[in-house]
């Protein structure tokens, strides 16, 4: 029994990391309509970004993390002016496309500079595992519950209760009415790939906290599975990313352990496939008919 | 007009450039002729294994430069320098290859490689075919030595499962988990010669847990393991693994030691704290503060060339390049036919031990053990 318990937290650490990355995805497609394929190898740039500026550049960790997030948002909004912004008007495929490009580039920018040796990073997390009974949870898996769910609070305030939040919202039912009604859908959609970025940021800390490990290739994982956790939930929706990314860790770690390691991301897929033959929207996506 | 021009200039430099890569393929054949031997390497430089690969390349050169320094290996009537052309491989079957054809291309006599496995397992009906000697210094798959041309100068996977069972008999583990990787040959053929060894001796395998290339997250596997009432975690794999493991089992509370397979080596060097790996023991032919003239001679020269601890893989390739050197002294020619033919007569006496090869292209030699004691590797 505490092996299940402690099977599920397992699953809830790492189904938050993919929350927080399928957060991300979500929003960028809830505003702009586009999969941004390169959102993973924002995650490995955030983590590069806290190696640098903590294990070369000697700077305090809390200043660190800030400064790979801003780093991250800098990108996100940097990345969407240069190459998604003439786009706009594009074929849904050309600025596919477009994504996945900026998601080799990014990842081989990161093998020239860092090369594909993996780099070991000491997590900056030392908090002692704590015991409840015969369970033990780790430090990090804490850490991880804490900064998630902060978030994910404060992200749902924010959408719903700003007048940014609200400027999100149009832009995402309807960006030539919100234009109309004198919202900057620029800044707004700049504001979302900031957003966007700067919380794969912090999911890139957390991880390397959690594997302690940096490799070029390090987002391109999670960052599938993330999209999936985005798509079981319902792209477009924040509270079904949630939902599907923490649901999505669980369900991989509870196959992993009972069913077969080898099968668990087989598993994970099928519910996938499952779930969106039910409900082709996902979990929590809006069914919209589309008006001829 | 100058549109065609162009077209003109375009069309006579692919012409001269064609021309020039036949050119290279004329001088290969004189080649033979010159007094240096061409030896090819491959291993992996970069990428997740990149520590194996780099070592057997710097513990190769170390033996080329004193080799050559010495006046070269003695050829039938002529003294022959050698010369080493190192490609990477990746670790990665594919890429092994093509790394392979490109030494070939260069002229290769003798192949030292491919430093892993898996990569060793893609080449050898290659090497087979073009009748080259193919010697891995570290690829240990059963498999690796299959054609008459191949020979390895470590341990096999079989044989290190069966040693390492053994040697928990021997501490007095009963019951033993094991996390592998499914998808490495090097991994499974340890842990089923293990698993049987185990059994024969009467203990228990009380989890078996696998894993994939490229996982990094274990905490399933452990949180299983620590569910059961194991001694110890045998963890057949490499290093990048190994130090997976041992962290996050940390970070669980677990606190079993762990009996590793020779990928351990280099292990510390990927830990953020190398406590987390105290007491592990894993097989090794070879160990840097081995009191031993021959040993410390080259750890010398080792730490002075690359400013680094030399490792068993280093040592591998050291003594590889000593082997070729003796196997092209026996058989007088640079023919691989007679190269190959030789291996069998010649024992060498290297830095990882006094080696002479079967028929089968296995190497006779002993097995010893490397504990990590406070933070760093000791003999055991």
């Amino acid at each position: 029994m505490e092996s299940v318990i402690e099977q599920i937290i397992n699953g809830l650490r790492t189904g938050s990391i993919y929350a927080l990355i399928a957060l991300g995805y979500t929003m960028v497609y809830g505003i702009a309509k586009m999969i941004n394929f390169a959102h993973g190898d924002i995650i490995m740039v955030g983590a590069y970004s806290l190696y640098v500026f903590i294990s070369l550049l000697h700077i305090p960790v809390i200043l660190s993390i800030l400064l790979s997030i801003l780093v991250c948002a800098l990108l996100g909004i940097t990345m969407e002016k240069v190459a998604y912004k003439p786009l706009r008007n594009a074929p849904p495929l050309a600025v596919l496309i477009t994504a996945i490009g900026m998601s080799f580039l990014l990842q081989s920018l990161a093998l020239l500079i860092f090369k594909a040796n993996p780099i070991p990073f000491k997590s900056i997390i030392k908090l002692a595992p704590v015991k409840i009974g015969s369970i033990t949870i780790a430090g990090i898996s804490i850490i991880t519950f804490l900064v998630t769910t902060l978030i994910m609070i404060f992200l749902t305030l924010f959408i719903r209760y700003t007048k940014a939040g609200r400027a999100m919202r149009a832009v995402s039912e309807d960006r030539q009415a919100a234009e109309l009604m004198g919202i900057d859908v620029n800044r707004t959609i700049s504001m979302v790939f900031a957003i966007g970025s700067a919380l794969g940021a912090v999911a890139g800390i957390l991880y390397v906290c959690q594997y302690q490990t940096l490799q070029p290739t390090l987002g391109a994982l999670p960052g599938i599975k993330a999209f999936v956790a985005a798509v079981f939930g319902g792209i477009g929706s924040v509270p079904g990313a949630m939902l599907g990314g923490i649901l999505l860790g669980v369900i991989e770690s509870i196959s992993k352990a009972y069913i077969s390691s080898e099968l668990a991301d087989a598993i994970v897929f099928s519910v996938l496939v499952l779930v969106l033959l039910l409900k082709p929207s996902g979990l929590l996506g809006k069914n919209r008919i589309e008006k001829v | 007009m100058s549109r065609r021009f162009k077209r003109v200039i375009s069309l006579l430099s692919v012409i001269s450039l064609m021309v020039a890569s036949m050119t290279g393929c004329g001088t290969k054949e004189t080649s033979g002729n010159s007094n240096t031997f061409k030896i090819g390497g491959l291993g992996p430089l970069t990428g997740s294994a990149a520590s194996y690969g780099n070592s057997v390349k710097n513990g190769a050169d170390i033996a080329i430069e004193e080799i050559n320094a010495a006046g070269g290996v003695k050829v039938g009537d002529k003294q022959m320098t050698l010369e080493l052309k190192f490609e990477d491989d990746e670790a990665s079957p594919d890429i092994a290859l093509t790394a392979y054809n490109a030494v070939m291309d260069w002229g290769a006599e003798a192949i030292i490689g491919c430093v892993t496995s898996d990569a060793c397992l893609a080449i050898k009906e290659s090497t087979y075919k073009d009748g080259i000697l193919m010697l891995t210094p570290s690829g240990s798959a059963s498999g690796c030595t299959e054609y008459d041309n191949g020979f390895r100068l470590c341990f096999t996977d079989p044989l290190q499962g069966v040693t390492m069972a053994d040697l928990a008999n021997e501490l007095g583990y009963q019951k033993i988990a094991i996390i592998y990787n499914n998808s490495s040959d090097y991994s499974t053929g340890i842990m089923e010669a293990f698993r049987e060894e185990v059994e024969k001796n009467g203990g228990e395998i009380v989890a078996c847990e696998a894993f994939v290339d490229g996982a990094n997250d274990f905490n399933t596997q452990l949180t299983k393991i620590k569910g059961t009432d194991a001694q110890v975690i045998f963890v057949p794999a490499y290093y990048n693994d190994a130090s997976y493991i041992t962290t996050q089992a940390a970070e669980l509370g677990i606190t079993l030691p762990y009996l590793g397979s020779d990928g351990w080596d280099g292990v510390l060097a990927q830990l953020t704290d190398p406590s987390v790996a105290e007491g592990a023991i894993f097989l090794s032919p070879f160990f840097a503060a081995d009191e031993d003239e021959a040993v410390s001679s080259f750890v010398k020269k080792y730490e002075e060339k690359f400013s680094a601890t030399p490792d068993q893989f280093a040592a591998d390739g050291y003594d590889s390049v000593y082997v070729i050197a003796a196997a092209l002294e026996k058989a007088g020619t640079t023919d691989s036919a007679q190269i190959i033919s030789a291996m069998t007569q010649i024992t060498v006496n290297g830095i990882t031990g006094s080696v002479s090869f079967t028929k089968e292209g296995e190497p006779n030699k002993g097995a010893r053990f490397i504990e990590i004691k406070d933070g760093a590797y000791s003999a055991r």
